[in-house]
């Protein structure tokens, strides 16, 4: 692959306020204070400082998340704040953790639990997905687990293979789940606040690549502050978005790309690079999914491609690709495209041949304007 | 690559059980203290303190039905036979369940054979409103606290009125009112759910504790281990039961690690006291659950109990245990059987006599055909069965598109 050299003025910094339409789910509740510019980080730990003030059964643990407030620090000052025993270290036992937290949730509380990498889920997966998914149907309702299970995830921070990977596809495939993955501190905050108050489990995958700024996809490139970004205005007081209902990051007419996490940053820096008029949707939330919107979308533009981190095969863009062929096969143009990680395991040194960047969404972003390869 | 010359070869070892098929049942091994042999140690002991109660074995009843030592929890005459005729109706229903199966009633069903005493003595000490969190072999919970066995039958024939809608294997049952978990069939994964309701509990200020059960089997699984590491941490107010039936299926105990140390001994490392128990003696069983829960509702944590017994049955209807084991193992376990045993104490202690105990006996059987004949009545497996709609019901709070999308798709 051939390396582009990219000078400042190519860049792009993001979105600019005028992408960004008025499909922002108004807030539920309006904010009862102003705002104030933060990153991701901090818009997850005022929503955890805002949803324990409110509620007593809201509480929070996971390895290093007490005292310390969480190797990321989105658990930071909540055990400062609201006691040792609403915000504390557990033992290195991510099994533990998710099954503690259903017997809590069972019992009627809310707890939010932190998987420190989203690639330590796994010996937590058996109570995810059999546990947790389960314990309502199974009970007829006369048991629940409304828990929410928060991970950091994703790549391009140079954290090899067990600190990269993006393992949505495996809870999406899950009955009895919700699959929720915020792009920016705005919709960081509501929707985890939603994600605490939603009596179903819901999976919270945090792109960590997004936590301290709207990475524009060019890897060379300086990161850009949060604070630059209409959606890091974020307000201090309580609100949540709803789950289930994507944000259309940028209106367009010739092709639909969706994205989610990470990539829509990505996504949105290659529809800049192709100089394709794109309409980037950001799902927000893979399970429930707000086919409508997707579907009006593609019917609209004729073209999908689909971008995401996770290796290809049986990744979500498979799905969603299915979804959009299903429901909208007689208004496509061209083929649908899927630009994603590679079905190898993530790899240390070749992090940016593996991540999916600006230069191959922008390639198929062509690839489809000229009727597929 | 080194040569190791003269090196003795290396050897795998793997644990067989002392019979096979065939083989005269022989438990020699066994070390069993005798009744009221072992101390009573203060509640509030330390684990260290009492570290020799993870290899003792805490026994009341004596041969002659007589209760002795220090655990003999002196229970009421009309509390042991409550708790004798809880397990009388429990064998009584296993019974039926297991011929309705024969008869092609349900798809599956488990006994307890063997074990009744554990979970009618345990589910008759904790209230409705601590939690139990069982496997599949605690039906006596249900049966003691009066849970219909209408109920449960509906649920074995998986028909119209099955309170989970068809949803779970016959004997998975699920019952909030009755302190009793949903059961899953995934090993050992219940146990850490119950430390982590009890710790809600005691982060609450509530009063409420939580029991939970697993089989000798199963505390191979993480999920044990996991429990015990966050109910020692957090101190917990729980009681983590270990259930020693000897077999998981066809897989003796010595599998699980049994031969190697006791289960109970398994607490020792985490910091949390132990007993060891003879499951198949009700005021044992009582007497030690008394224990622990007095320990737990006294805010110094968990304890972990063994219980000490035989599975009498097969694994379930789909195991045929004479394959793997001595077919008369059963009959020749030295510490008896819990409803024989608690029935001798009770004649004993003049407070009941073989004429009680028939009755008794026909009397459970009469209740069960009472209530087979009503469920029946409603349907078996395949005669009758909840709305195919409910299918899509409760797998979230409230349906999304898809799952309205495919509901119409069946046609409902």
């Amino acid at each position: 692959m051939t390396e582009q050299t990219f000078t400042e003025s190519d860049r792009t910094d993001g979105i600019e306020p005028d992408m960004v339409t008025a499909d922002h789910a108004p807030p539920s509740e309006a904010p009862t204070s102003g705002t104030q510019p933060m990153n991701m980080i901090q818009a997850l730990n005022s929503a955890l400082h805002v949803k324990m003030a409110e509620d007593p059964n809201v509480l929070s643990f996971g390895e290093d998340a007490g005292f310390f407030g969480g190797v990321f620090r989105v658990t930071d000052q909540l055990q400062q704040k609201h006691g040792l025993t609403r915000s504390f270290d557990a033992p290195i036992s991510e099994c533990g953790i998710v099954a503690a937290a259903i017997g809590m949730g069972a019992y009627g509380l809310r707890p939010v639990v932190e998987i420190q990498f989203a690639d330590y889920i796994y010996p937590a997966y058996d109570q995810i997905v059999s546990e947790a998914a389960k314990l309502r149907y199974r009970s007829a309702g006369m048991f629940t687990a409304p828990i929410t299970v928060r991970s950091p995830y994703g790549g391009g921070i140079f954290g090899g293979q067990t600190h990269s990977q993006s393992p949505e596809s495996l809870f999406t495939h899950i009955a009895g789940l919700k699959v929720v993955i915020p792009s920016n501190p705005y919709d960081a905050k509501g929707l985890l606040t939603a994600a605490i108050e939603d009596d179903d489990p819901v999976i919270f995958f945090e792109p960590k690549r997004l936590y301290n700024g709207p990475f524009d996809g060019w890897h060379k490139n300086p990161v850009s502050p949060w604070k630059t970004q209409d959606l890091a205005q974020v307000p201090t007081g309580k609100y949540t978005l709803p789950i289930g209902k994507a944000r259309i990051m940028r209106e367009g007419s010739d092709v639909t790309i969706l994205c989610y996490g990470t990539m829509v940053w990505v996504s949105l820096a290659g529809a800049e690079h192709a100089g394709v008029d794109a309409e980037v949707i950001d799902l927000r939330t893979l399970v429930p999914l707000d086919i409508e919107t997707i579907e009006a979308s593609v019917k609209k533009t004729g073209r999908c491609v689909i971008v995401h981190e996770a290796p290809k095969t049986s990744g979500f863009g498979g799905e969603l690709s299915a979804l959009v062929q299903e429901r909208c096969f007689y208004h496509l143009e061209a083929p649908i495209a899927r630009v994603t990680g590679w079905d190898t395991p993530y790899p240390h040194a070749f992090e940016w041949e593996y991540f999916p960047g600006p230069e191959r969404v922008a390639e198929a972003l062509k690839s489809v304007m000229t009727g597929g390869r | 690559m080194t040569q190791h010359k003269n090196a003795q070869p290396l050897s795998l070892r793997v644990p067989e059980p002392s019979g096979r098929p065939g083989d005269t049942p022989d438990f020699s091994h066994l070390k069993l203290d005798a009744p009221g042999a072992v101390d009573r140690p203060p509640v509030g002991s330390t684990p260290y303190d009492m570290r020799d109660h993870a290899f003792r074995l805490i026994r009341v009843l004596d041969d002659a039905g007589v209760a002795v030592g220090p655990w003999n929890p002196r229970l009421d005459a009309e509390t042991l036979r409550k708790g004798l005729k809880a397990m009388i109706l429990t064998r009584a229903f296993d019974d039926r369940m297991h011929r309705a199966h024969r008869q092609g009633k349900t798809s599956f069903y488990m006994k307890c054979t063997g074990e009744e005493a554990i979970a009618v003595a345990q589910g008759m000490i904790l209230s409705r409103e601590d939690m139990g969190f069982p496997t599949y072999r605690q039906q006596g919970l249900l049966i003691a606290r009066g849970y219909p066995l209408v109920d449960m039958m509906n649920q074995i024939y998986s028909n119209a009125e099955d309170p989970i809608k068809g949803r779970q294997l016959p004997i998975m049952y699920s019952s909030r009112d009755y302190g009793f978990f949903t059961i899953s069939g995934n090993l050992g994964t219940q146990v850490p759910q119950a430390v982590g309701w009890a710790m809600a509990s005691a982060y609450k200020g509530d009063d409420k504790i939580a029991i939970s059960w697993i089989g000798d089997g199963a505390t191979a699984e993480g999920d044990f281990h996991n429990a015990l590491t966050f109910a020692s941490v957090y101190r917990a107010p729980v009681i983590l039961n270990i259930v020693n039936n000897q077999w998981a299926i066809s897989s003796f105990q010595g599998i699980a690690g049994g031969l190697e140390t006791t289960f109970a001994s398994k607490a020792i490392g985490y910091g949390l006291p132990a007993l060891r128990v003879d499951g198949n003696d009700f005021l044992a069983v009582w007497a030690a659950t008394q224990w622990a829960e007095e320990r737990a509702r006294s805010n110094q944590g968990a304890t972990v109990i063994e219980l000490f017994t035989y599975r009498g049955a097969p694994h379930s209807t789909s195991d045929d245990p004479s394959r793997y084991r001595p077919g008369d193992e059963h009959e020749k376990w030295p510490l008896g059987d819990p409803i024989a045993r608690l029935k001798q104490h009770l004649i004993a202690l003049g407070e009941w006599s073989d004429e009680q105990h028939s009755e008794a006996e026909a009397e459970a059987v009469a209740q069960v055909r009472a209530a087979g004949k009503e469920s029946e009545a409603i349907g078996t497996l395949g005669q009758s069965r909840p709305s195919v709609k409910t299918m899509f019901e409760e797998v979230f709070a409230t349906e999304d598109w898809r799952l309205i999308e495919q509901r119409r798709e069946v046609g409902v």
